[in-house]
């Protein structure tokens, strides 16, 4: 058995009570996840015990390098299931020193938004579906196609078993209990329609918590993939053609719409997302007009129209919603690769907050 | 809380102590098809198979295979469920897994699901939820720990079986008080092949050839005549460790066919094992990088098909004098042939020839210890005056819900007229 395998397994426990804290945070191009270590000198559960820390903004594309610094403020602790013990991982956000969210910092609106009386009356519930594709390491065409080919069209890979149908499983099912371990709320996964892509869902968590928890499922996501030496896509559509996209279909309810009489309630949160459709659009990710084409369970970017069990809708409801008349409705437009603070508050923001 | 002491080896050594927690197939199971390729990676003749699990060149695998052996137990109550359901084409297995918070003893406590019916072929896109609901619980043998696979069937939002739904009208036969009365057993006999990924020639023959004619495969021992006995027994231990009625295993005539059988089961227990067994042989020929087919003639020529042959009894029949009841249950299955061969399997035509130990396809025939039947009755069964029959004409790819309950239909509430059953009596010279 390799030293190095030793080395990387050793429980400190027996041996010291400091832990080991990772600080992850976006970077410059709003979809990057970084990430450092660093010791603490005993366990800690609460973020707001945790020391503040900052990281060289100019390598990142977030600060000049004549002022490079850029503070990092912990915001949510997980197990951290690859030193486990009591290490743990942390989801911060990004400030300048004098104390101002940087540009790409969502995190901070998001929680002013989640922070207001009436979205807190509300007690906001998310359900995120993330979808991602798996790519051979150096040449970025899927896992499992063949090179300079093309694997048979979609039918067989949905939920699909058997080498021919599922690749990368053992990824799927690590990053599973992985997230389980960590404290992740993850509910499920399934393979995805289009050969190579998976699917996992985040949920239900109460307003900011929903961002944290997929940020931090990412980070694993990533670092499991790094380990299985495969290359993770959050690209809204990353084959052209007669081939499924990535989305972020993003689950939502308020206390109003899952109590009685809450279809009624649905329906006016829908005409209003229907009302402010080219805002959201444009905050659901990069790309996402190579994938809302209007085909494979997608609607046209530039249509909104919404349906029971219709998913080629923006917005589908669930048979069981229109069934008990409560529930929860799905905006099924956001793209693999929005970011869950932006799209989250601006759906508690248009909802709840705003009055056309 | 687990400690992890020590490097992977030891952890692995820990979970195999700990069995009643049930620990998965782990690493050191796996390892032995996983070191194969690592050492020094040198090339593997295609009498070996590759390990699909992915794999990284700089060492670091351990890691992920610590992820995926992880018992969760300690961390939290919630457990994983996998749903699995047959997907529109009637012989796909489709899966998908949800956590589950508390214990729960009965399938009737696992809510209902639905999933994305328009992409398996299973509804349209504008009204495409299919609902599951969950039928039978097996413990997870690539998870272990508290978790579970689920054998669900599938209905519409209105609660309508769709027309894939097989399990519902079977389980509808098997509650006919009649049938119950007659405690229906079935042991049932599935044969598959295993195919090389790439070119979908059988696992172990030289590609652009043939192996040498049939003969010393049947149940051999030997790199020459056995081709991929380690997914037979991880599969038969697998099957064991769910919790599905495995009775036993051997190698096929054909080089690079297996066989497992699962029985004797008691009514719709049988579709659902057989249904999970398919499974749980598909997961795990995924990771061995092998395919699986269930196609009933997978090559033409002189070459044995693959069958499903059901071993069927009723309490009757197992009882003093139940001779008398097999034979009535012979002459009520002649008198169906048609109907029965039309739901035995797709494409059993190029199977059921008359040659390769199967009978003709267009005629019934019975007879005691005769492989070249229809329906076969062993000589224990005819010495000591009970027991049960074989129906030796199913293909490997039917759908045990259908057969099964297409069995007790025909022999326990099918009344043939009496002018009927004296011709056929006559026909097969049976006196009953």
């Amino acid at each position: 058995m390799s030293l190095l395998s030793d080395l990387v397994n050793l429980n400190l426990s027996d041996s010291t009570e400091k832990i080991i804290a990772e600080y992850i945070w976006i970077g410059g191009s709003g979809m990057d996840i970084r990430s450092k270590a660093r010791t603490l000198s005993g366990p800690v559960s609460d973020p707001a015990k945790l020391p503040k820390w900052n990281y060289d903004g100019s390598s990142t594309g977030q600060a000049p390098g004549e002022d490079s610094e850029v503070i990092l403020y912990p915001q949510a602790i997980f197990k951290d299931p690859f030193r486990r013990g009591n290490n743990i991982l942390v989801i911060c956000d990004t400030y300048t020193p004098a104390g101002v969210p940087i540009p790409t910092n969502k995190r901070c609106a998001a929680a002013k938004i989640f922070s207001h009386p009436d979205v807190v009356a509300e007690i906001p519930w998310y359900g995120l579906e993330q979808e991602y594709t798996l790519l051979q390491k150096d040449v970025k065409w899927p896992l499992g196609w063949p090179l300079g080919g093309y694997p048979g069209p979609q039918g067989p890979y949905y939920c699909g078993i058997g080498v021919d149908k599922a690749f990368g499983r053992d990824i799927v099912d690590a990053h599973y209990k992985a997230c389980l371990y960590a404290g992740i709320n993850i509910s499920g996964i399934n393979g995805e329609v289009m050969p190579g892509q998976w699917e996992f869902q985040v949920g239900p968590s109460v307003g900011i918590s929903s961002g944290d928890e997929l940020w931090a499922a990412r980070y694993i996501l990533e670092r499991i993939t790094e380990v299985a030496g495969v290359v993770l896509s959050f690209d809204p559509k990353p084959i052209q053609g007669d081939w499924n996209g990535a989305g972020a279909h993003t689950n939502y309810s308020t206390k109003s719409m899952r109590n009685e009489g809450g279809y009624e309630i649905i329906k006016k949160a829908i005409e209003k997302l229907g009302l402010r459709h080219k805002e959201h659009i444009a905050a659901y990710g990069e790309g996402n007009e190579r994938r809302l084409t209007g085909r494979h369970e997608t609607a046209d970017i530039n249509t909104f129209k919404w349906g029971v069990a219709n998913r080629g809708a923006s917005i589908r409801v669930g048979r069981d919603t229109e069934k008990e008349g409560k529930g929860y409705f799905e905006d099924r437009r956001p793209a693999s690769n929005m970011d869950p603070y932006v799209v989250t508050s601006m759906i508690a923001e248009t909802t709840i907050l705003w009055k056309p | 809380m687990a400690q992890i002491l020590a490097p992977s080896s030891q952890w692995q050594m820990r979970i195999a102590r700990n069995s009643a927690p049930a620990s998965p197939m782990t690493a050191k199971m796996w390892s032995s098809l996983v070191l194969k390729q690592n050492k020094k990676g040198t090339a593997k003749s295609s009498a070996k198979f590759r390990v699909l699990a992915v794999k990284s060149e700089n060492g670091t695998i351990n890691r992920m295979e610590d992820l995926l052996n992880l018992d969760l137990t300690p961390y939290t109550d919630s457990f994983i469920a996998e749903y699995i359901w047959i997907g529109g084409s009637g012989i796909d297995l489709r899966s998908k897994s949800r956590t589950i918070s508390k214990p729960i003893e009965h399938p009737s406590e696992l809510p209902k699901w639905n999933y994305d019916g328009s992409s398996t072929g299973q509804a349209p896109g504008e009204d495409s939820e299919v609902i599951l609901y969950p039928q039978a619980i097996f413990k997870d043998p690539f998870r272990g720990g508290n978790n579970i696979l689920v054998m669900c069937d599938t209905y519409t939002p209105q609660g309508e079986p769709i027309p894939t739904n097989k399990r519902h009208r079977a389980a509808e036969i098997f509650s006919n008080k009649k049938v119950v009365d007659e405690v229906p057993w079935f042991g049932i006999e599935q044969e598959y092949t295993l195919l090389q990924t790439n070119v979908k020639w059988p696992l172990g023959w030289p590609v652009g050839g043939y192996p040498g004619p049939q003969g010393p495969y049947y149940c051999a021992a030997g790199a020459d005549k056995s081709f991929g006995r380690d997914i037979s027994d991880a599969h038969y231990k697998a099957c064991l460790y769910a919790g599905v009625n495995v009775s036993g295993t051997n190698g096929e005539v054909m080089p690079g066919q297996w066989e497992y059988q699962v029985g004797p089961s008691v009514g719709i227990d049988a579709g659902d094992h057989i249904w999970i067994s398919r499974y749980i042989l598909e997961r795990i020929t995924e990771q061995a990088g092998v395919v699986l087919s269930l196609d009933p003639k997978p090559i033409e020529g002189d070459w044995n098909g693959a069958g499903c042959h059901t071993n069927y009894s009723t309490k009757t029949m197992r009882e003093e004098g139940g001779y008398e009841a097999i034979k009535k249950a012979i002459l009520n299955l002649s008198l169906r042939h048609k109907e029965h061969i039309s739901a035995y399997g797709e494409g059993n035509e190029r199977r059921l020839t008359g040659k390769h130990e199967t009978a003709s396809i267009d005629t019934f025939s019975w007879g005691v210890a005769n492989r070249g039947c229809s329906i076969r009755v062993g000589r224990e069964t005819e010495k000591q005056g009970k027991g049960y029959l074989e129906d030796r004409r199913p293909a490997s790819n039917m759908d045990p819900y259908v057969v099964t309950g297409l069995l007790a239909e025909t022999t326990i509430l099918y009344e043939p007229s009496l002018e009927a059953e004296a011709l056929a009596a006559q026909k097969l010279s049976l006196n009953v």
